[in-house]
């Protein structure tokens, strides 16, 4: 057994020895340690080096406090996690650490220059160095800033594990199961409520799993958690979450939580997520994080064996590892005399406790001077010495004088304690600076919430205990679940106060006196920053960086608050305080992304014709979350020869288009009629059955919002299409209308998207191939024109047949429920007849007949006019939306930009969508732009690239020369209407 | 993440909803009569108050249907939620008394 373990005690369990690497060297442990108690009972005090100065560095904590002993944990390749605090890394068999920060080892670092040219890299270094050049910053400084810093490296290959999130609802959620948690959720359990315990260590307990010495209802401390636990897990209302961080608390009681399922675990298992997230809405929480220790601040403060007291009490007391041989004592509180006696009591040497106050009086230092302990009030400690590893403590006077050299092995230290109120100010609950506990505590609540024990300033175990009670009495009456009774609980326990230091002592030297050991800060930092004009904390803190790493100042606000107070003169709470912002601890990716990775990033929706695209050879486009057919390549075809043939066909013959995605809305009901002269700018009323239109839709801005075809299937049913992209938001938009404006008409709306298939078949031969296949249709022209619908039966489905034309083509749509559409589809392809097309292919077909795509020819401030569809305004209707705002007078401006086309002068050369039109290329910028190009292809139908444009005045400019400036040179183009196929529209009304 | 109170439906996490603007704003009876200045205030100009506020929410994950609230813009609490077509109590929202 290693000389630093003690022979019995702790909650270690000795009988199952478990071997571990650290940086490659193989130690042993055991179950119940962390990684951190296994390395110091292993003699392993240096464990990192330190973000800026390469300073060699120690544990300091023994939680999740800990600014130094960050460490990677590699189970392989790719899980490697970096940056975990050993002092919460439980030991597993065969776990494998290594430090960060170092290079080349260690032991021997090169980046520790820095800590000899300190002197040159004081606060704000950063910001006063490396201003200029600029391209300095980009290829010199960026780089060189990178490589040297960052904490640890994470893993390049994909997390292989599986994560997950979960929904969770209680009437009390008790965060912290130390004395004040367990007490609080014993109680509002036994009141019937229902109780979520969670805890981000791995036992619950929290100080009581390092009590020896007190007594509860008769009971040593360790069993009456042991009891307490077993009485809530036998309730089942009562859910236990150990290894579980509250993370951040969230509006209306709602708090993330992280659960580390199972990397405590040498082999997990295969069933198990790695992490849980859990979204906890709870109807009252009880904030029981209890407080955390303060570091003193003086020079060397940051040597490996300094160490805060009560960490190394707990790792005698829990883990039954020495934190030394020989350890002195400095303080200004008296938490660090009761860590004095319990190693004095373990036989360890205690030769000199340095209590910063002038006076020491009460129970504890009575009680440490009584077994014998010399100590020295008035004292500060002035240095440390030692190499890797604290081998003296320079213990002085205040004013001065001769330096007394104590040899010791490890230095404990306590300042006094800070509430832990990062959740309660998460919550924007109002703190409160407290005098005499030297605190911020919480004061003025938001949420329905409440802080019991430690967290809210009431220190020693038969308080918080207490405390806990009645918060979870109260917490529990207020979830309505009154009755309960906070029951008395005899304790036998010394206490002690609040009180303690912020920032060094006086006389302390400032340089080397780390206050946030993290980013190397010191308090001669932060006082650089109050002289360099300084006065806010919070801009304190951005200029010097305190407590802005991972750890986010848990050990080093409230001594940077304490600093900077006393360097401008003013009381603590005039300095102001940093946010407390979440996570409280880091938490992974992983767990907040769960299961959404991969194929479950984003929802993806395919066609119903998905399957036959595929087997045609389609290479598919993301449209929003649908995936598109683009184009149907044969061997040896790139995208503009495959497209090339597809237009061919169409125009020749026929082409097969999926338009499945078209967004459809059934519109039903008395008034429907009467709702669409209301929306749209068309007239419907006069619509009659088994015809189409052309719709345009508004916002109340009078910019174009929407298109598509709507037909009406019966007087009081109409069948609405939109765009692709627009059918949620034209649903909502009606909805709005619908409910909040005219409630009063009979209408119904009815997403029906994703009920129909949409088979476009276009062409001269589309009437030919399709009449074999219709049952009760007549498609003979007279009977079924163009802009018609009916229904009927195609390849006997019950079908909705549209004759409509996005291509300028002789074309139907047909609409079949939505599983039929693969056999329609296979039916006309297995014709032979015709060829299916992309929507690469139905863009540029469209842009030859010039019709707009709502969102690339509009951009949200085109009118219909301006769009060029102002045909389609029926200007004699009272009201539609947007008619208001298209009667100002700018609306109707000549200089508006308008629909034209564009032909260049060179036939082969195609525009860039999005360039500019100009009318003198030779200008000098910045040039008076006239417009821009929003659609442009190459259309072997007419042998030439064709273009269209929103132009200003475009109406009026038909046949100018304009041109387009491009790196290369301007583009000569002659401006058209907007229609460059066919445009008396003879082969639509075939 | 905020508890928003359907009327129709009851408590649910706010990503059931979406934001409505300002409540109370109705579309005037005749656009064409309106100024316009008139018609850009009634388009543009809300009263984004420091404090409770009058709102719609649509719980369109989940019953589809608009409704009114009363949100004190400080706290993010909500103080009521009522139906389309009701008036909040005056001690929900001061400005329904006006
Ligand atoms: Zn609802």
């Amino acid at each position: 057994m290693s000389a630093l373990r003690t022979p019995t005690g702790g909650r270690i369990d000795r009988s199952r020895k478990l071997r571990f690497s650290f940086d490659g060297r193989s130690f042993d442990g055991f179950a119940g340690d962390t990684l951190a108690s296994a390395l110091l009972a292993n003699g392993v005090h240096l464990v990192g080096r330190s973000f800026k100065y390469h300073r060699p560095r120690g544990i300091l904590s023994a939680g999740s406090d800990e600014p130094n002993a960050l460490v990677a944990v590699a189970r392989d390749a790719a899980r490697v996690t970096p940056n975990l605090r050993a002092t919460q890394v439980e030991l597993y068999s065969e776990l494998r650490a290594e430090s960060q920060n170092r290079f080349p080892s260690l032991g021997f670092d090169i980046g520790v220059i820095n800590d000899v040219v300190s002197p040159l890299l004081p606060a704000g270094f950063y910001y006063k160095t490396f201003k200029w050049p600029a391209w300095a910053w980009q290829r010199l400084y960026e780089p060189a800033i990178r490589a040297a810093a960052g904490l640890g490296r994470a893993p390049t290959l994909p997390d292989p594990d599986r994560y997950i999130s979960r929904f969770a609802h209680c009437d009390v959620l008790v965060i912290g199961a130390g004395p004040a948690g367990l007490a609080a959720a014993l109680v509002a359990a036994d009141a019937g409520a229902r109780v979520i315990l969670c805890d981000e260590q791995a036992e619950c307990g929290g100080s009581l799993l390092a009590e020896t010495a007190a007594t509860i209802d008769g009971w040593p401390a360790g069993d009456w958690v042991a009891t307490t636990l077993a009485t809530l897990a036998a309730n089942p209302r009562v859910r236990v979450l150990p290894r579980t961080t509250a993370f951040g608390y969230f509006a209306h009681n709602m708090v993330g939580l992280n659960e580390r399922v199972t990397d405590h675990l040498a082999a997990p298992p295969a069933d198990l997520p790695r992490e849980r997230l859990w979204q906890v809405r709870a109807a009252e929480v009880v904030i029981a994080t209890g407080a955390l220790e303060r570091p003193l601040v003086f020079p060397n403060n940051d040597r490996p064996g300094v160490m805060l007291a009560d960490a190394g009490r707990t790792y005698l007391l829990r883990y039954g590892v020495v934190p030394g041989r020989r350890v002195v004592i400095a303080t200004a509180h008296d938490a660090a005399y009761r860590a004095a006696l319990d190693l004095h009591a373990a036989g360890i040497a205690v030769p000199l406790i340095a209590d910063l106050r002038q006076t020491a009086t009460g129970d504890w230092p009575e009680a440490a001077r009584a077994a014998g302990i010399r100590v020295r009030t008035g004292a500060i400690i002035a240095t440390t010495g030692g190499r890797r590893r604290v081998a003296w403590a320079g213990v002085a006077q205040p004013d001065g004088g001769t330096i007394e050299p104590v040899p010791c092995d490890a230095l404990l230290m306590s300042g006094g304690w800070t509430p832990s109120v990062h959740l309660f100010s998460q919550s924007r609950g109002k703190l409160r600076f407290d005098a005499e506990a030297q605190a911020f505590l919480p004061n003025l609540s938001v949420e329905r919430e409440r802080s019991a024990g430690a967290c809210r300033g009431v220190f020693g175990l038969t308080a918080a205990l207490a405390d806990g009670a009645a918060a979870g009495e109260a917490a529990a009456k207020a979830a309505g679940h009154g009755g309960a009774r906070a029951p008395r609980m005899a304790v036998t326990a010394k206490a002690f106060g609040g009180g303690g230091l912020l920032g060094p002592a006086a006389g302390t030297a400032a340089k080397h006196a780390f206050v946030d050991f993290q980013n190397d800060v010191t308090a001669k930092d932060i006082g650089l920053a109050t002289r360099e004009g300084f006065r806010s904390i919070e801009h304190v803190k951005r200029y010097t960086t305190t407590g802005m790493a991972t750890d986010q100042g848990k050990t080093s606000n409230m001594h940077a608050l304490g600093i900077v107070a006393a360097a401008l003169d003013v009381p603590l709470p005039q300095v102001g305080l940093t946010t407390f912002r979440m996570p409280y601890t880091p938490v992974t990716f992983g767990s907040f992304a769960a299961l959404s990775r991969g194929d479950l990033f984003e929802p993806l929706r395919r066609t119903p014709l998905h399957a036959q695209a595929v087997a045609a050879g389609a290479v598919f486009e993301d449209v929003g979350a649908w995936k598109r057919a683009r184009y149907f390549p044969r061997a040896g075809e790139d995208m503009h020869a495959a497209v090339a043939r597809e237009c061919v066909a169409v125009r020749s013959r026929a082409g097969l288009f999926d338009g499945s995605t078209l967004g459809k809305i059934e519109i039903v009901g008395a008034d429907a009629a009467e709702f669409l002269n209301r929306m749209y700018v068309n007239a419907w009323s006069k619509l009659g059955v088994g015809r189409c239109r052309y719709g345009i839709l508004c916002r109340e801005d009078g910019f174009v919002a929407d298109d598509g075809v709507i037909g009406r299937i019966a007087a009081d049913r109409f069948h609405v299409t939109t765009t692709t992209g627009g059918a949620a938001r034209v649903l909502a938009l009606m909805e709005d209308y619908l409910q909040t404006e005219w409630p009063d008409l009979d209408v119904w709306l009815t997403s029906v998207t994703e009920q129909w298939a949409v088979i476009a078949l276009q062409g001269p031969q589309a009437r030919d191939i399709l009449a074999p296949f219709v049952a009760g249709i007549d498609l003979a022209r007279a009977a079924m024109p163009h802009m018609s619908v009916v229904e009927g039966q195609v390849c006997g489905i019950p079908a909705r047949l549209f004759r409509v034309s996005f291509t300028g083509e002789l074309g139907f749509e047909i609409n079949v429920p939505a599983d039929h559409g693969p056999a329609v589809w296979q039916a006309l392809m297995a014709t032979g007849a015709v060829t299916p097309y992309g929507t690469e292919a139905m863009h540029l077909l469209r842009a030859e007949k010039g019709y707009i795509i709502v969102g690339q020819e509009t951009d949200g401030t085109a009118t219909p006019d301006d769009a060029g569809v102002g045909w389609a305004v029926a200007r004699s209707k009272r009201d539609f939306v947007g008619k208001r705002s298209l009667a100002r007078a700018s609306m109707a401006a000549p200089a508006r930009k308008q629909l034209v086309g564009l032909l260049t002068e060179d036939p082969n050369l195609v525009l860039e969508e999005g360039a500019q039109l100009v009318d003198d290329p030779t200008q000098a910028p910045p040039m008076r732009l006239l417009g821009h190009v929003t659609s442009s292809y190459y259309s072997a139908s007419l042998g030439h690239s064709i273009a269209l444009a929103m132009l200003s005045g475009g109406r009026a400019r038909h046949g100018a020369r304009l041109f387009v400036p491009m790196p290369g040179g301007a583009i000569a183009v002659q401006v058209t209407a907007p229609v460059f196929y066919d445009p008396e529209g003879a082969r639509l009304d075939a | 993440m905020l508890l928003i109170d359907c009327p129709y439906c009851g408590k649910r996490p706010e990503i059931e909803f979406s934001y409505g603007g300002e409540a109370h704003v109705a579309r005037p009876a005749d656009p064409q009569a309106l100024s316009d200045d008139a018609w850009a205030a009634y388009l543009y100009l809300r009263s984004n108050p420091k404090g409770r506020h009058a709102e719609r929410w649509r719980h369109t994950h989940g019953c589809a249907r608009f409704f009114n609230a009363v949100r004190d813009t400080v706290s993010d609490f909500f103080v009521t939620t009522y139906k389309v077509g009701e008036t909040p109590p005056a001690e929900a929202w001061p400005r329904a008394a006006e």
